[in-house]
């Protein structure tokens, strides 16, 4: 069932600065019940306002949006839903627990709010506390508590009213990377034991990949593409979603006579299979560790430019024609400057060659 | 790229050979402190408790029974809390209306709402004389005329009358600090509270007013130590009807008694009792509010949701409009006009109108004099504690030696210390008393007075500053070849340069319209402005004080936008 | 040009002993990293040297000159050590427009105007900073006021410039690059630079040489980044460099195993010379995870808990008898081999392991 949909939404800002700016531009979605679903792209893109129009802390300029088959935001006959009404748990960046109140007041704030009696109220904090391993600390006041247990009060406090929708506001860019890791693991288990869906925002690839069931990415107010992580990782839709994902290498290439060049060096074929629709001059995409770099003759034949040690693996820089070509590695793979080495390009992505005139443009925008 | 040949002899040499700079501020910074605030404070107890080198605790009790002074007392502390209470109130109303509703002409009702804090009290409490007195005063008179009253139907010359008055001129402590605590506040601990379910008046009682606390306490005990020690209202309003609060018995105490040390022993004693008055008022109030503060200050900056006020929006928007004329128009406008008619009584018509009040007080060498003297220690006061203050506070921030915080506790006390107090204490110190030198009767005198009034202003203002010169600004100076007076010199004085301009012109202005220490002070060639208005006034000559009060009123608005302007092109600090 | 010596240093915090005879030299015309996670002594050991901390014994010299000797009594005050130095906040003077923060030092060493001038645009260019001579520190950005200081502690000495985390501040992108233009100017300058930092990525992709710091405050290992990688010398380096996986190697009937807590796996292998499980505080195997391959047909089983999408790879927790092992599963593999789903038992190789002395003795 869908859960969360949002038809045309449109969300348009009129700032001194730069004028009129779409913010949000005809956003379509549908979330299904249970889902993990994230809100993936840079700042600037749209993602927290499209948030933010969920929850009911912005109007919309056009559309509507549907919370469990009811609607919240219609435009078009000016309905609006205030956010305490639409039964929406959420959990903000900068954790937003109440400085005043100690963490078992904080967390049964929303119920003390719906008038339930004291035994309910109890029982319920008392569970919501256990599930985010806040047993025990009912007396403390959040300023005694780290950032990562001020994230769970704020956890505590979104389910405790077992809301269906849980809005994840970049809750985990406040924390360190180790606890960023354990705390995914934690609003996964608490999804699977309360069975909500969920909205996370970020700007983190790796994060939205390693959590959601499916993703959106934007950017610039519209979205790109939405999809598994997986899919979204293997096949981007554009040169934009390639190098948003994980870490990309790009190579431009001529094809000629059935053969892949390299642009520089049309003398030694890279080996690869031509797409249908393949114009004279592309793109071709794929990702540093995806490239088979060995010591034999299966391949384009080059040498190490340059070796990076990195923590976990060792980076390659490798000439193939006029360019340069990024190659991961385990450590254990090891190749000295200078050395001549074989690359293999594994199913690559292709892109046509005039997305980099589309990409030149929209980091000029972004400048603006 | 060496400079210069380095040989290791000559660098060898340099273990122990530190001349102490820092040891030399802090000694200096101990010496002043006693100075200019242990001997007037230790004086004042001596005397109050010790006759000619004996204990003799009667003269204290014999005050503390007369119920002339209990009378006292207890309507200082009536005033204190009414003024409080309300004022606490009222800045909270109107910081939540102006910060986070949608009213209209936000901005500028803001600007309006931080006149009364430049406004010199005691100027208000005069114009609402002339308006409200019970006898003479226009309104009253006009309604009486108007509606065939039997008698006036307001009385300013009241316990009610000087709470109103200076109620509207303490508020803003309360609407500034609150104000500036709902602009930094992150406002997703409100859209929390929505999302959990409350309604937006529930969030603004159960979040946002209990986050603000600490300000609105803040601000409260400065109403509460600046009512009870406030001298210029409860003296203009008060003395006519005999009602006294404990700083303007002390003055009259003194006056009566025409300058005779026993009268300014009997003022000590009465010292005492106001000085444990407002002790007793901070330690209640710390006790009631030591909830602690919280940081309030988080996360990424957003514009905070404005609450629609709907149907309620320009009623209030009335209310609040007619609050800045009550408070702000009424008392300027009525000083203007009384300092244009030619006899005070007479009808406010252009008729009556006349310049001649402006000619004879510029006549008057009297009022030459005042403004010079003003002006004199107002600068001087000014920019003595700048240094000084500065000194200080490099000392208790920077070098941080052993016994920092009796530092800190001396610069601050004064702050705490009624005016009215100070000012005895400073002429038991220095009228030959001590050390043999006499300035009393001199200009010198109030100097010294307001230096120690004053100092902890521009000890906080540099204070803040130096907190925020981060440490490796000096090292970095250091390790570029500048020796620690040179880092000093060159990087921490230019840094803090804005800072210590402010603290000079938070002194300069409350110094101008100074009232309360120099009316106990002063000789008779060292009269200050506000002694000059409030002279005046005392001998009847109304239209004159008020036209002088005028002149005041402009030279303040003329300095304080000159300040604006100085602090406004900070250079990139 | 100059050599940095550091030789038996101690420093002494109240009831903290910081460092402790600590010894180490930067080689001249180089980029030294000292790594070590945060509170280990490193920014001591820089203050020290700055002369802006007193050590309790030992000395410290910069070339042929002896900037501090316990024993000889020398200590030379900071504004004489001729050190350029950068913080990981800045730390230019907002008051003083960009060319002042740069004129600063040498008008503190009375270098004559033109000369100064000079200097100070040629430091300027190198940082690329030219077009904000003009400017005040507060109309830059967190990149730029970083280039500012740069350019200051160049012209102030071309012998010796410490960084002590000074990327810290700046967001991932500006970090990226920042390291690269310091490379770039260390190289055209030639200064030495004794550069501080916790993070090993950054000074793994700056160093020529690196120094590995425990939390002790000793000198753990220093070399080149091929050494620092390719081998560690210890288990600490190891563990610190990046993820790891160790197992206790013990010896049951005289064959060696891996111990897994509730089974002993046999395991064939040559330990180094002085390493014996029965001697001392035992052998741990160290592993890192991306040399850990799945592999149906090896009898090391193992069952998988936890498998999450990186993107770039899989991370994987299995279970190993009563071990937990992080894997990772490049995206390519995966492609190729499958992905081994939660629950699944898998059979694992371990390529490419490495023996320490345990961290522990066996309770």
């Amino acid at each position: 069932m869908d859960q969360i949909v949002l038809r045309h939404v449109t969300k348009r800002f009129t700032t001194k600065t730069l004028g009129d700016i779409v913010a949000v531009d005809d956003f379509n979605l549908n979330v299904q019940e249970g889902e993990c679903f994230s809100f993936l792209g840079p700042s600037g893109c749209g993602k927290s306002t499209t948030l933010r129009m969920i929850a009911g802390f912005e109007d919309l300029s056009e559309g509507e949006i549907e919370l469990c088959g009811r609607p919240v935001s219609v435009k078009s006959k000016n309905l609006y839903v205030p956010p305490e009404d639409r039964g929406l748990g959420m959990v903000f960046q900068a954790f937003a627990v109440w400085p005043h109140m100690n963490v078992f007041e904080n967390v049964a704030f929303p119920l003390r709010i719906q008038k339930m009696n004291r035994a309910d109220i109890d029982k319920k904090v008392a569970d919501a506390l256990r599930h985010t391993n806040l047993t025990g600390l009912e007396k403390v006041y959040p300023s005694d508590l780290s950032g990562g247990q001020q994230q769970r009060i704020a956890l505590a406090r979104a389910i405790v009213t077992q809301p269906k929708v849980m809005l994840l506001d970049e809750p985990l860019s406040n924390l360190d990377p180790k606890l960023r890791e354990s705390m995914r693991f934690e609003i996964k288990e608490l999804q699977r034991k309360f069975n909500f869906t969920i909205i996370f925002v970020t700007h983190d690839q790796s994060e939205a990949m390693a959590i959601s069931d499916r993703m959106m990415v934007c950017d610039m107010g519209r979205i790109m593409q939405i999809d598994t992580p997986e899919n979204l990782y293997n096949k981007p839709v554009n040169r934009f979603v390639h190098s948003f994902l994980g870490e990309s290498t790009f190579l431009n290439v001529v094809i000629k006579d059935g053969q892949v060049y390299a642009e520089g060096d049309m003398e030694h074929p890279l080996g690869l299979d031509i797409p249908d629709g393949a114009a004279e001059k592309m793109v071709v995409a794929t990702r540093p560790n995806s490239i088979e770099l060995t010591g034999g003759s299966d391949g384009y034949r080059t040498h190490v430019e340059k070796r990076i040690f990195l923590t976990d693996r060792t980076e390659y820089l490798v000439p193939v024609g006029g360019q340069m070509l990024k190659v991961q590695t385990p450590h254990r793979v090891s190749f000295a400057e200078g050395e001549s080495c074989c690359v293999k390009l594994e199913s690559p992505m292709w892109y046509p060659a005039e997305d980099e005139q589309a990409e030149k443009e929209r980091l000029r925008r972004q400048l603006i | 790229m060496r400079f210069g040949v380095r040989k290791n002899k000559d660098l060898a040499a340099i273990d122990g050979r530190r001349i102490s700079l820092d040891g030399a501020m802090t000694v200096l910074s101990f010496v002043l402190l006693i100075l200019i605030v242990v001997i007037p404070v230790f004086m004042i107890i001596y005397h109050a408790f010790f006759y000619e080198g004996h204990f003799s605790p009667e003269l204290f009790t014999s005050q503390l029974l007369d119920p002339g002074n209990l009378a006292s007392m207890w309507n200082t502390i009536q005033i204190a809390f009414w003024v409080t209470l309300f004022g606490t109130i009222m800045g909270v109303f109107y910081a939540w209306l102006l910060g986070r509703s949608d009213i209209p002409a936000k901005g500028l009702m803001r600007a309006l709402f931080n006149i009364p804090y430049m406004f010199p009290p005691f100027l208000g409490a005069m114009a609402w004389d002339l308006l409200l007195n019970g006898r003479s005063g226009y309104l009253n008179r006009w309604l009486v005329e108007t509606f065939h009253l039997s008698g006036a139907p307001f009385n300013i010359n009241s316990l009610g009358g000087i709470v109103f008055v200076e109620l509207s001129y303490y508020f803003p402590f309360v609407f500034m600090q609150v104000v500036s605590a709902l602009e930094r506040m992150d406002p997703t601990l409100e859209e929390c509270a929505r999302i959990a379910g409350a309604k937006q008046f529930t969030v603004i009682r159960k979040i946002t007013l209990p986050l603000v606390l600490p300000a609105i306490s803040a601000g409260a005990l400065l109403i509460l130590i600046s009512s009870l020690a406030h001298f210029g209202v409860p003296s203009i309003l008060g003395f006519s009807q005999g009602i006294y609060t404990l700083p303007t018995k002390i003055y009259a105490t003194i006056s009566r008694s025409g300058g005779s040390f026993e009268g300014i022993r009997q003022g000590a004693a009465l010292s005492i009792m106001l000085v444990v008055v407002v002790a007793v008022a901070l330690i209640i109030q710390k006790k009631v509010l030591s909830a602690g503060s919280y940081d309030i200050i988080k996360g990424k900056s957003m514009r905070p949701t404005l609450i629609k006020l709907r149907g309620a929006r320009i009623p209030l928007f009335i209310l609040a409009v007619t609050t800045l004329v009550l408070i702000v128009i009424v008392p300027l406008v009525m000083i203007f006009l009384v300092g244009l008619v030619k006899a005070y009584g007479l009808p406010l018509i252009p008729e009556n109108f006349t310049l001649n009040n402006y000619i004879k007080v510029f006549e008057s060498s009297g009022t030459f004099d005042s403004i010079k003297n003003s002006l004199f220690v107002s600068i001087s006061a000014g920019v003595v504690c700048m240094f000084l203050g500065t000194l200080i506070a490099y000392v208790v921030q920077k070098i941080k030696p052993r016994g920092k915080g009796v530092l800190e506790v001396l610069s601050v006390l004064p702050y705490s210390i009624p005016g009215t107090v100070l000012a005895i204490g400073v002429i038991l110190a220095w009228s030959g008393g001590l050390f043999g030198i006499s300035l009393y009767n001199t200009i010198w005198i109030i100097l010294v007075a307001y230096l120690a009034r004053y100092l902890s202003f521009s000890m906080k203002s540099s204070s803040a500053a130096l907190l925020q010169v981060h440490p490796s600004l000096e090292e970095a100076a250091r390790t570029c070849g500048a020796s620690h007076t040179e880092s000093l010199k060159d990087i921490t004085l230019p840094l803090i340069r804005p800072a210590m301009v402010s603290g000079f012109f938070l002194i300069f202005l409350p110094a101008m319209r100074e009232v309360t220490t120099s009316v106990l002070l002063y000789g008779p060639y060292t009269r200050t402005l506000g002694v000059q208005i409030y002279s005046l006034r005392d001998a009847g000559m109304m239209p004159q004080a008020a036209a002088l009060g005028s002149v005041a009123i402009l030279l303040i608005i003329v300095c304080n936008t000159i300040v604006t302007q100085i602090t406004k092109d900070r250079k990139g600090v | 040009m100059a050599n940095v010596v550091f030789k038996d240093i101690s420093f002494r915090y109240g009831d903290n002993q910081v460092l402790k005879n600590f010894s180490m030299e930067v080689d001249s015309g180089q980029i030294l990293c000292l790594v070590g996670p945060s509170g280990c002594g490193k920014t001591t050991l820089v203050r020290c040297l700055l002369g802006l901390s007193k050590p309790d014994t030992g000395e410290i010299w910069v070339g042929d000159t002896c900037l501090f000797s316990a024993s000889r009594r020398i200590n030379v005050p900071a504004e004489r050590r001729n050190i350029g130095i950068v913080f990981q906040d800045y730390a230019v003077w907002p008051h003083m427009t960009v060319k002042e923060n740069v004129l600063y030092p040498m008008k503190k060493h009375r270098v004559p105007k033109q000369e100064a001038e000079k200097r100070a645009m040629y430091a300027l260019q190198q940082v690329n900073m030219t077009e904000y001579a003009n400017h005040l520190p507060s109309q830059l950005s967190g990149g730029q006021q970083q280039r500012v200081a740069i350019a200051r502690a160049l012209v102030g000495n071309g012998d010796l410039i410490v960084m002590d985390e000074p990327i810290t501040n700046l967001d991932a992108k500006l970090r990226e690059q920042m390291l690269t233009e310091i490379r770039q100017i260390q190289r055209s300058s030639g200064t030495t630079v004794l550069y501080i930092t916790h993070d090993q990525e950054s000074a793994l992709q700056l160093c020529d040489k690196m120094a590995i710091m425990q939390q002790d405050g000793s000198l753990c290992q220093i070399g080149t980044d091929e050494d620092i990688i390719l081998r560690p010398a210890n288990r600490f380096t190891f563990e610190f460099i990046g993820v790891s996986n160790f197992l206790r190697v013990v010896r049951r009937n005289g064959a060696l195993g891996l111990d897994v807590g509730n089974a002993v796996i046999p395991w064939q292998a040559e330990l180094p010379d002085g390493l014996d499980p029965d001697k001392g505080k035992g052998v741990e195997l160290g592993v890192r995870p991306n040399d850990i391959e799945f592999d149906p047909a090896s009898p090391i089983r193992a069952k998988v808990r936890r498998c999450v999408f990186l993107g770039s790879e899989y991370d994987y927790f299995v279970d190993l008898g009563q071990r937990e092992l992080r894997v990772q599963q490049s995206t390519l593999a995966a492609v190729r081999a499958g992905v081994m789903r939660e629950g699944s038992e898998v059979g694992l190789r371990l390529l490419n392991p490495r023996y320490y002395e345990a961290k522990e003795a066996k309770a």
